[in-house]
């Protein structure tokens, strides 16, 4: 019962970048959570070797070769092995960093974008409007999102541009519902009455007093999907939807490595282990952001 | 309670027609001709056009749309083009394959998230909770379609434990509940539990804390109840939450099947997606997709009703 009337008490939204020294608080909460550290340097690390990919690879990750055909780790010359191609893993998984990274972040950037004007609108726009927006948003997310995916890119066709679309149209619903939540909760509290009132535009309103409340919550929401949308485009291509050979891509990579895992098990699971760690690191990040700007889930 | 389950059903209406209407649409989306697969490239336009009609893909959209539903709610969802069998039966025997796996993943998940989620909410910040947390979150961290070829490269490959792909000796047409067909079962099932373990173990987590938290556990306390009665009443307090979370992960496993079942070849709905997908088999994709979507959200009503039910603290709008 307490608790009750404590949270009603409270503001919206507790987790919101208000000021600078809001901001800086998080940043310093975050920074003494080692976990979070761990994962921030990890993500750190595999982005410059998506941006200085052509500057480390020891060799051509194109250049394929009958002789260096599914060798094993350790040989010469191949610190990380052959693929089925004999290419170089090791020069192939630098490069892949780029694409499985851009594939995995940039739709939940659209969808952040793109979900966070449409919950905002919905939000302070309210009656109609709200009700077009949001229930054709609700349709959206009567699916699973696997399904979702699958499906729109299924009929799309493989591709880069196709599996953008379709993984940001999964991650638009999500950012939307929690963006057009917390824009409602605000739109009905006392002080934005008071500066309607004393004659501040919708536009004023939304700048000054939505966008802060309403940015915090769906960045950290955000920073947790990174995890899931890597998991997923990742996907994408290991079933040949996304990514098309020979652009070197995790996913994919560990699609046409799969004929050998009787042969060559270890290398043939390389390139799942660095979605994986990629996908943990997104997940911890996202935890530690949320533990420290205190947003509940 | 009549009143709150036909406003829920009455909600649920508008959004089954919007799935239908979406999956209606995903054959409209497809680029190029939604004939292309059945017709010989060198087709006239003669043969084009009569094959147009006999689709009836030359009506209006709208009229198109409102006869599919119309076959659709009578059980007819086109035949396969590949197959040239009924859309629904293939679905459906598909469907029946692959609860097989979501459901066995459902109660693994359940039960080992249970168990890490309730020892970590109890020990609040031990060790054993930063353990369980680090499973949780590797549990939903984890690509599956690499899960499962690691655990196809450890038990089938190296220790040649239990078989890497297929649904029994026999294919899966004769299925039957012995060893020989079981252990087809164990691997996929076990790399699809993974992510509903680490969601109830979170959820379970955060559920026993809060329980744990409130007054009536210390009443409980100072009223002199053993530590196991006090267990107990936090037990049902966080049972049909966690029963909720679980019910639906069930839904998300069926639908997002496709990737577990193209590593271990198993023949069910994401086998038949896959199939539906590089064939160009628009009427089974968009019929399979359809059928899947409605699942998810009967299965939701169903989830939300029943804790209704179970917890009548709460009437949901």
């Amino acid at each position: 019962m307490t608790a009750a009337i404590q949270t009603s008490l409270t503001p919206a939204a507790p987790g919101v970048v208000r000021s600078r020294s809001h901001l800086a608080n998080v940043l310093h909460r975050l920074v003494r959570n080692p976990l979070a550290m761990v994962s921030a340097s990890l993500i750190l690390l595999l982005i410059l070797m998506a941006v200085f990919a052509p500057w480390i690879m020891p060799h051509d990750p194109f250049a394929t070769s009958m002789l260096k055909r599914l060798k094993p780790i350790g040989t010469p010359g191949l610190p990380l092995g052959g693929d089925e191609l004999g290419r170089d893993l090791l020069s192939r998984l630098i490069l892949g960093a780029r694409l499985s990274l851009f594939m995995g972040i940039a739709p939940v950037i659209l969808a952040f974008v793109l979900g966070g004007t449409l919950g905002i609108v919905a939000g302070y726009a309210g009656g109609w409007l709200n009700t077009v927006i949001m229930r054709c948003i609700d349709v959206l997310y009567a699916f699973p999102s696997v399904l979702l995916a699958i499906a729109l890119s299924g009929a799309l066709g493989a591709g880069i541009t196709n599996a953008l679309v379709s993984l940001t149209i999964v991650f638009v619903p999500q950012i939307a519902r929690i963006a057009e939540s917390v824009t409602t909760a605000v739109r009905r509290s006392d002080y934005v009455d008071a500066a309607r009132a004393s004659g501040a535009s919708a536009l004023l309103i939304v700048r000054k007093h939505v966008l802060g409340n309403v940015i915090g919550p769906i960045f950290v929401y955000a920073t947790s999907l990174i995890s899931v949308s890597m998991i997923l485009a990742s996907g994408l291509s290991f079933l040949g939807l996304g990514v098309k050979p020979p652009e070197p891509e995790w996913g994919l990579m560990l699609n046409t490595l799969r004929t050998a895992i009787y042969s060559q098990p270890w290398v043939a699971a390389l390139p799942g282990l660095l979605i994986f760690v990629t996908s943990v690191s997104f997940n911890m990040l996202a935890d530690g952001l949320r533990s420290a700007m205190e947003v509940k889930q | 309670m009549l009143g709150y389950l036909l406003r829920r059903l009455l909600y649920a209406l508008p959004i089954m027609l919007g799935v239908a209407f979406l999956c209606f649409m995903l054959v409209h989306i497809a680029p190029g001709d939604p004939l292309v697969s059945i017709l010989p490239a060198d087709a006239s336009a003669e043969l084009q056009r009569r094959m147009m009609s006999v689709y009836g893909f030359d009506r209006p959209l709208p009229e198109q749309f409102l006869r599919w539903v119309w076959r659709a709610l009578h059980g007819d969802l086109g035949t396969s083009i590949a197959t040239s069998r009924p859309v629904t039966g293939e679905v459906l025997k598909a469907v029946g394959n692959t609860l097989m796996i979501a459901v066995l993943a459902s109660l693994i998940g359940f039960s080992l998230g249970s168990l890490f989620g309730f020892v970590a909410g109890y020990f609040r910040n031990s060790w054993a909770d930063r353990l369980a947390s680090l499973v949780s979150v590797i549990g939903v961290s984890l690509p599956n379609y690499w899960l499962g070829m690691v655990l196809v490269i450890v038990f089938s490959a190296q220790l040649m434990w239990l078989p890497a792909t297929g649904a029994g000796p026999g294919g899966s047409s004769d299925w039957r509940w012995d060893w020989a067909h079981v252990q087809y079962l164990i691997l996929p099932a076990v790399t699809m539990s993974f992510i509903p373990m680490g969601i109830v173990a979170r959820t379970v987590r955060a559920l026993v804390a809060d329980t744990l938290a409130q007054e009536f556990v210390i009443g409980l306390r100072a009223r002199g109840l053993s530590e196991g009665g006090v267990l107990r009443h936090v037990v049902k307090n966080c049972a049909p939450t966690a029963l909720a979370v679980v019910g639906l992960q069930l839904g998300y496993l069926l639908g997002g099947s496709i990737l577990i079942e193209t590593v271990f070849a198993w023949p069910g709905t994401g086998f038949l997606l896959n199939q539906a997908i590089f064939q160009r088999d628009l009427p089974l994709l968009q019929g399979s997709i359809l059928i899947l979507a409605l699942f998810f959200v009967l299965l939701n009503l169903l989830v939300d009703v029943l804790q209704t039910v179970l917890d009548p603290r709460i009437e949901r709008g």
